[in-house]
């Protein structure tokens, strides 16, 4: 580290400076969403001095307190988002669930596998990756009406769990490589089936791989909105199509206060998640990008 | 691995790849060449006391029967790429005639959906995808010079914009810029014209929708710039410097080359998901300012009659643009594929 230490004061100063730039574009937007969420309209969206939103000078004599929680009732209670959470929850577990279970399998031969045909499904798995889900929902509309399966979550978390294994393919494919072949081959030479290798020698190695993975597939079945907005009922809705309907009918309303804590809902497991996992997250952006 | 049990254990994911993205994609190719059936109009005279009427009315058995007959509807080829809200052939072609500068043809053109919709895409995609890299590139070198226990939360601030769901992330800035909220404030005081608002104005909102996939990609290429930096080679980086190579030069001629495998990785990555930017639209609500491609489907799909083939057609111009834009990468991946057995 001799290099850093002999860094001139300017550069160290630059440096420092652009990073609590970059910190506080990143940070400080949530905070003031946090920060306003627990304000009335007026005081979050203070046209009259800015120092409102911080002091809830409104709030204040709106409701008797800086602080309200009467945007989290609305949100919650009133307009039943506690329905979406629950939804979410179904939705996002079933789909980690399944697309790991599937994914492992096929990413474990994909990696074991000499041929061409390994390569060729790699590559499909490519371009199914570039393909944006918008279009895909545009092929489903059709046929889920005709057989009536439009509306229901199975039906959504069987799409998300499809539009997730390319991803998870590639994710655990360069994962499984990097177990040592030797391993699971010595297991079949004392005379285990393939399966039997699998089951008793790579899945006990492979769980970081798959915490990893599955933290991705996560996030893409929390954050879907294409998908989702597209192919649920109103009764069914998720979080983040929640959020959207939220806006259409009651900014007119004004309550935008609604939406505000539903962000916030929506972001505070993220914030958790980042908290536990933020390891796991940043070795699994580099695991491609490092190796390919 | 032989051949028996690669298929047993491949095949729950190729059926569901098969299923739900193989297929829609070829009925969506089909969709695109039919539309659906016009309804069978019967003209019937009405003869009463005071003469007669002619009173057109839909026969419903027909229409059923026609439908019934064939469901995938009427094949009309290619004619919906080139109606008006696709390629628009024709308005492009009068366009070109009549106008007498370019700058004239430019913004016909820009007014037919399609192409507003292309000219957003490829502006966001162009300008998003290297404000990411060199931004992210800047901070990844400026976390590496701060002192280690600071990095843990540095790395956690920095991953927020780009793990929050998209649609909530743009949410929140697209409040704070309200004329109402604090950064809308902030602007209208700096601009000093208090009528000064981001949602009226379509320049300020493309600048927005940017500046927002910037903020929210930028976590990217900095985690991976990060990664990269840590494995820089602190001996070559010695050698340099009793060479006698200065910061930049250090910088310019030992850590860039290092890092320019994964400048393509990232500018891949980009290029694929700035491409088909969606949610931020929604949050902005600014479908009135810019549409992207993928806009312009969600539009046909939503709303109370669904353009479905309208839409389809968008989709396959879509896919055959990222098609095009994934050329490169598929013909390397092959390549290196092709050497390595």
């Amino acid at each position: 580290m001799s290099v850093a230490i002999r860094r001139p004061l300017t550069i160290r100063f630059l440096a420092g400076s652009f990073l609590m730039l970059w910190l506080i574009m990143a940070g400080f937007p949530f905070l003031w969403t946090l920060w306003g969420s627990f304000k009335v309209e007026g005081d979050f969206f203070s046209k009259a001095d800015w120092a409102y939103s911080i002091f809830g000078t409104l709030t204040q004599t709106e409701t008797g307190s800086a602080f309200t929680g009467a945007g989290y009732f609305g949100a919650w209670i009133q307009e039943e988002f506690w329905r979406a959470a629950l939804n979410t929850l179904i939705v996002c577990f079933c789909v980690v669930t399944i697309s790991l279970t599937c994914g492992t399998l096929a990413a474990y031969a994909l990696s074991r596998s000499p041929y061409r045909y390994a390569f060729w499904l790699l590559l499909f798995a490519l371009i199914f990756r570039a393909t944006p889900p918008i279009i895909l929902v545009s092929g489903y509309l059709v046929p889920f009406f005709e057989w009536n399966l439009w509306g229901h979550l199975s039906t959504t978390i069987i799409v998300l769990v499809a539009i997730n294994q390319p991803f998870t393919l590639w994710m655990l494919h360069s994962f499984f490589k990097n177990i040592p072949k030797d391993l699971d081959e010595s297991a079949m030479v004392d005379g285990c089936t393939r399966f039997q290798a699998f089951r008793h020698v790579i899945i006990p190695v492979m769980w970081p791989g798959v915490i990893t993975t599955g933290l991705f597939s996560f996030l893409l079945a929390y954050n879907d909105f294409a998908v989702t907005s597209m192919l649920l009922s109103a009764e069914n809705q998720t979080m983040v199509p929640k959020l959207a309907s939220f806006l259409g009918t009651t900014q007119t309303k004004g309550n935008v206060m609604f939406a505000v804590a539903a962000v916030v809902s929506i972001t505070a497991p993220l914030f958790v998640m980042i908290m536990f996992f933020q390891r796991q997250i940043v070795s699994g952006l580099t695991a491609g990008a490092v190796k390919g | 691995m032989k051949h028996k049990s690669f298929f047993w254990f491949v095949l729950p994911s190729v059926v569901l790849m098969l299923l739900f993205i193989a297929f829609p994609i070829v009925s969506v190719v089909t969709q695109s060449i039919y539309t659906q059936h016009e309804q069978v109009i019967v003209t019937v005279e009405n003869c009463g006391p005071f003469g007669c009427t002619e009173v057109q009315s839909v026969d419903q058995d027909a229409t059923r029967a026609l439908r019934e007959a064939q469901p995938l509807g009427q094949f009309v080829g290619l004619d919906i790429y080139r109606d008006r809200n696709h390629l628009a052939v024709a308005d492009v072609a009068e366009a070109w005639e009549s106008s007498d500068s370019f700058r004239g043809f430019w913004n016909t053109l820009m007014n037919l959906p399609f192409y507003g919709a292309m000219a957003f895409t490829l502006t966001y995609t162009a300008i998003v995808t290297p404000m990411t890299i060199i931004l992210g590139f800047a901070v990844a070198i400026a976390v590496n010079s701060v002192a280690r226990s600071m990095r843990g939360p540095t790395i956690f601030l920095s991953l927020l914009p780009m793990i929050v769901t998209p649609l909530v992330g743009a949410l929140i800035l697209f409040w704070m810029v309200d004329a109402r909220g604090i950064l809308g404030a902030g602007l209208q005081w700096l601009a000093n014209d208090p009528t000064l608002s981001v949602k009226a104005s379509t320049p300020l909102m493309w600048i927005m929708l940017m500046v927002y996939g910037t903020w929210s990609s930028i976590p990217f290429a900095f985690i991976v710039y990060y990664a990269g930096l840590q494995t820089v080679n602190q001996d070559t980086l010695e050698a340099a410097m009793i060479d006698g190579a200065n910061r930049w030069e250090r910088i310019r001629y030992v850590v860039i080359p290092h890092l320019a495998p994964l400048t393509t990785f990232i500018a891949l990555i980009q290029l694929m998901d700035n491409f088909r930017v969606f949610e931020p639209i929604i949050s902005f609500q600014a479908q009135a300012h810019a549409r992207s491609l993928s806009i312009a489907i969600f539009t046909d799909l939503g709303g109370e009659t669904r353009l479905l083939s309208s839409a389809a057609a968008t989709s396959v111009l879509t896919i055959i643009f990222v098609a095009i834009l994934l050329s490169p990468v598929l013909i390397r991946t092959w390549r290196e594929f092709g050497t390595k057995n």
